[in-house]
């Protein structure tokens, strides 16, 4: 088991231990909604490890390195940002797959471009959020939004 | 609401089951054009559903924990009104709080945006909603590691505070000009 398993169960733990201590009810209600949460991520969490196991087993290391490995061309970089930006894959069950990618010979610059597009621009809930905010503003956010995941993942090839 | 909740609740439950059971049918039929494949396919699979089971419920429990104790008015009532470096720095450290999908976002940021709110504060707000979680967080650091989570998470809080200052700018740039093309009418022609 990882440092990480270990630090952040017993964290969970300790922070489940002092609600409860706060407010017992509320304590309780908060575990009620981890419950409901957990249930419906379910699904999603067999769908994305048994796509992760085809994708590290049947597509060769030299496709998805050419696509988007350390040699690959700035089109493979624009191409995986982009379906981070129309995909809706909930964040917590993409770095599992990002892993996947890292793993199976994707680089650095591109999983990172990918989980951030992921995360920050949302098609989907882009509707709501010009309802809740305005034109403007979403598609400033998520425009710019972007822009920035392709800064990102390319300082991150440079850091790491 | 609370039964349409649930409704809407098993509905996308039944939804991604389905869509489980052809991903399943897919596998099982490829695994079996390819036999030799089963093992490595397997493991991979295996490796990574321990990984993951290890530490979803424990960030499904924050989540859960989160959610119940700070409540919409904590986040509208220290939002609404800060200004400045501890704005950015609220806006972050609420934004990164372990509740909710970005959806339940965009009608607070909706409310703070009444309240008077700098814009600024509202787009990081969201921004390190969407992608500075601390659930989140915890699990890049177990799939992609220490340095990659420390990286990106470091990067992405400079331009998040960068992206909220430019949108800022030119929101109240577009918002300023219109009044002053009104004031260009009056103004006699050169």
């Amino acid at each position: 088991m990882s440092a990480t398993v270990i630090i952040i169960n017993l964290a969970t733990l300790a922070c489940f231990i002092l609600a409860f201590l706060k407010d017992r009810q509320k304590a309780i209600r908060g575990l009620a909604v981890a419950a409901k949460a957990f249930i419906r991520i379910l699904p999603l969490v067999f769908i994305i490890i048994i796509l992760i196991g085809l994708l590290l087993g049947f597509v060769p290391q030299a496709l998805i390195a050419r696509i988007i490995g350390e040699q690959a061309g700035f089109d493979g970089l624009l191409l995986v940002a982009f379906l981070g930006a129309i995909l809706h894959i909930p964040s917590l069950i993409s770095y599992p797959l990002a892993g996947s990618l890292l793993e199976g010979g994707a680089s650095v610059t591109a999983v990172a471009a990918f989980i951030t597009t992921l995360t920050m621009i949302g098609l989907l809930t882009l509707p709501l959020e010009i309802k809740e905010l305005g034109k403007k503003m979403a598609f400033l956010r998520n425009g710019l939004s972007f822009i920035v995941a392709l800064l990102i993942a390319l300082l991150m090839g440079v850091i790491l | 609401m609370k039964g349409k909740k649930r409704a809407v609740f098993w509905r996308t439950f039944l939804r991604d089951t389905l869509f489980l059971v052809i991903v399943l049918a897919v596998a099982v039929v490829l695994l079996g054009f390819f036999p030799e494949k089963r093992v490595v396919v397997t493991r991979v699979s295996w490796k990574f559903f321990v990984e993951l089971i290890l530490i979803l419920p424990a960030v499904m429990v924050l989540m859960g924990l989160f959610s119940v104790f700070i409540s919409r008015e904590t986040v509208v009532k220290y939002l609404g009104k800060t200004s400045g470096l501890k704005g950015f720095l609220l806006a972050l450290f609420f934004g990164a709080l372990p509740t909710g999908p970005l959806y339940v976002a965009f009608p607070l940021a909706a409310v703070l945006i009444q309240k008077g709110a700098r814009r600024a504060n509202i787009v990081i707000f969201l921004s390190a909603w969407a992608c500075i979680k601390i659930p989140q967080e915890v699990v890049e650091l177990q799939f992609l590691g220490l340095k990659f989570m420390a990286a990106r998470l470091a990067l992405i809080t400079i331009f998040v505070i960068l992206m909220g200052l430019i949108i800022e700018r030119i929101i109240n740039w577009t918002e300023q000009r219109p009044a002053l093309s009104k004031k260009a009418d009056h103004s006699p022609d050169i």
